[in-house]
């Protein structure tokens, strides 16, 4: 019995003295700056957490074969340390204690969507660790005050409020009828309210505004309101699904529309799943390869594009070049921080004005980046069914000119 | 117009729905277990059409290939788990095919990915009524399948000495057991055939809607709904109800908005019980 008691004792003052020693050494080690990130590797986002670690993983490599980052006149590398937060977001906040308290990790860099960033940003704030994401987009994330979060992609509310300008612009500066369908969560509630207040602004008028619930796959009922009422544009957001099933449905129901705007078409391959079903859909993005943004890592859009493919074998969506260019803002922010001290890199990343492949990164005092619009682009298909992304506003970055109105399906 | 589309669409719908809930009035009847992971079979049957439309095939055929499929992979989950928890209480039973729903929504999203997906079927649409109400053929094509599987079913219980025997278990396992039905052999067969159906109906949900590893819960509530409306053991109920149902949700979705609509279908679900409570009471105070 008393043999045992030690074995206990033992065993528990070397799991103690473990975990306590790998958290005095972790934020910088020899020569590394370890970050951590709470990624969704399996569950329902696994298919954008692989995106993000996949764009984070390029960004550590090309950034340490490049010479590092130097602070205080010595090169470090960086480090990521991954943890699989199960698309779950009570994991997510678990994941991001145990990365801050047991790991010691005191640079971290976002999770894959809006819900799980909005349950780890608490944590990273109560401990005053400094966190770069790139795929939490809802709005609600930068009106609470967070002081050490900071975004690379421009806010939810953002998204399809060009296509309402857009639609006004080709109705000769005229208010246009907009019908709506947003799916019942954050990030599409937060389009919508974007939307909204582009309707606001131009003196449009909303015809219909629908909430999808997350669990339905069908919008027949809407498609056959928007038949009813003949809006001058649809909006539809909501997700992968939302954007799979307004193309199926639009497409059976044969429903005209002189413009149909939506998000998440580039996760969905649209073209790839419905061919030319999914022609002249204009499609929000936080980035497009064809956009000519620069900087000394990636170059431009078009070689990340080209690098990325050969790395990974597929093109690589926005979630993944957001994801590149958080540690991009990472890098900078050290260097002109000068320091590894958490507060000087909050405020290193606060003052940060940069140019990248992916866009212009300012962060307004919420932690969004107010300097890069976003980008729609039309589905556009040859004779031969074969369908390509153009952009075709901002006007600044269209590769192509926007068709409009959508010709009706009899005469397609 | 726009009535007869609702109405059109509801009726496609429903008779979809109808198909997975007579699966599971089936089971819940003759093994007295509600089965969470009903809707996750609808969707591994969606992912075997879907994979032969990967492959070339086209995914209609996904209707005769997938229920074979799924009749064994139901005849495994019974003879690996259900068959342990048949005759405990129902509470256990919900408890094991709980895991089993969570258990094949990790594999499913594992082998598959977590990308939602669809099987296009290039079946067009049938406009009616001057273009006014416009049914897509894949829906037509459904509702169709549907009805022939559910007769052919009807046929079989009454007909073969397999349905005769899962009827004489579903009315009184016991007797049926002492007057020499292997109660075993129809318990793993039906669990096989309710998979069937699953595969049968996901097959169909690929060709008309969209598929996911996550989406199984909504197909398991609805059709729990529809057999709770209809009873169990009553097959043209489940139909109508089905239907109504889908009616209901289109009707609801249009009037009040689809944020209301699984909304409304709660609703009168719950006043569908409390009805029946009120019936049932009278009837009691009436034998008194």
């Amino acid at each position: 019995m008393k043999i045992n008691k030690i074995i206990v004792s033992f065993i528990s003052a070397t799991v103690i003295l473990l975990s306590t020693s790998v958290a005095s050494f972790a934020k910088v080690v020899g020569d590394k700056i370890v970050l951590g990130a709470a990624i969704s590797l399996t569950g329902k986002y696994s298919s954008n957490g692989v995106h993000t670690q996949n764009g984070y993983n390029m960004a550590v490599d090309r950034i340490n074969s490049m010479g590092g980052v130097k602070v205080g006149g010595k090169t470090y590398k960086f480090d990521i340390i991954y943890y699989d937060d199960e698309s779950n977001p009570k994991r997510a906040a678990q994941l991001a204690e145990r990365l801050i308290s047991q790991d010691g990790v005191q640079f971290m860099l976002g999770p894959y969507s809006s819900g799980l960033t909005k349950a780890i940003a608490p944590v990273t704030e109560k401990y005053g660790v400094p966190m770069v994401e790139a795929n939490g987009a809802s709005r609600s994330l930068f009106t609470k005050g967070y002081k050490y979060l900071f975004a690379v992609l421009a806010p939810a509310n953002l998204y399809l409020d060009v296509a309402i300008d857009l639609a006004v612009e080709k109705n000769n500066g005229k208010g246009v009828t907009v019908a709506m369908a947003f799916e019942q969560d954050a990030f599409s509630q937060d389009v919508r309210l974007g939307v909204l207040d582009a309707i606001k602004r131009t003196g449009s008028k909303k015809v219909i505004d629908d909430k999808l619930p997350k669990e339905l796959n069908d919008m027949a009922a809407t498609l056959v309101k928007v038949k009813q009422m003949k809006p001058d544009v649809l909006v539809v957001s909501g997700h992968t699904k939302g954007a799979l099933t307004a193309i199926r449905q639009i497409s059976e129901m044969k429903v005209d529309v002189p413009m149909l705007a939506m998000t998440h078409c580039d996760a969905a391959k649209l073209s790839k799943q419905h061919g030319k079903n999914s022609q002249y859909a204009l499609c929000a993005s936080q980035w497009h390869k064809t956009l000519t943004y620069k900087d000394d890592f990636f170059k431009d859009g078009m070689t990340y594009d080209a690098d990325f493919t050969k790395e990974f074998g597929y093109a690589p969506p926005y979630q993944a070049a957001e994801s590149s260019a958080a540690l991009l803002v990472f890098k900078d922010a050290f260097e002109r921080a000068n320091s590894f001290d958490q507060k000087k890199v909050r405020d290193a990343l606060a003052a940060t004005n940069m140019q990248t492949f992916y866009g212009n990164i300012k962060f307004a005092p919420g932690g969004q980046n107010v300097d890069k619009p976003m980008v729609l682009f039309q589905v556009m298909c040859d004779d031969g069914g074969k369908c390509e992304n153009k952009v075709v506003a901002p006007t600044k970055w269209a590769s192509a000119k926007l068709i409009h109105p959508i010709p009706s399906w009899s005469k397609r | 117009m726009i009535s007869v589309q609702a109405c059109l669409d509801g009726i496609l719908l429903g008779i979809l729905f109808a198909l997975i809930a007579y699966g599971m009035a089936l089971q819940w009847g003759v093994m007295n277990i509600i089965n969470i992971a009903q809707g996750d079979l609808v969707i591994l049957g969606g992912y075997i059409a879907y994979f032969m439309y990967l492959y070339g095939i086209h995914p209609a055929w996904g209707v005769i290939v997938s229920p074979i499929i799924m009749f064994f992979i139901g005849i495994a989950i019974y003879k690996l788990v259900i068959n342990k928890v048949v005759d405990r209480d129902l509470f256990i039973s919900i408890l094991a095919t709980f895991g089993i729903s969570i258990l094949f929504m990790q594999l499913m999203n594992f082998a598959f990915g977590a990308d939602v997906v669809l099987a296009n079927s290039d079946y067009g649409t049938t406009m009616l009524f001057n273009s006014n109400v416009v049914l897509p053929n894949s829906k037509i094509f459904s509702a169709f399948i549907s009805i022939l599987f559910a007769i052919c079913l009807v046929i079989y219980m009454k007909k073969s000495k397999l349905g005769r025997a899962i009827r004489a278990t579903a009315q009184n396992a016991r007797a049926a057991k002492i007057l020499g039905v292997d109660t075993e052999k129809v318990y793993a067969a039906t669990f096989g055939i309710n998979a069937a159906l699953c595969g049968v109906a996901g097959a169909l949900i690929s060709i008309t809607f969209t598929i996911h590893p996550y989406m199984g819960l909504p197909y398991t509530i609805r059709s729990f709904m529809i057999v709770i409306v209809a009873g169990l053991g009553n097959l043209p109920g489940v139909a109508m109800s089905g239907m109504g149902l889908g009616v209901f949700e289109e009707f609801a979705d249009y009037i009040l908005g689809t944020e209301f609509r699984i909304g409304s279908v709660f609703l009168l679900l719950v006043l569908i019980l409390v009805y029946r409570r009120f019936k049932l009471s009278r009837k009691r105070e009436y034998l008194k």
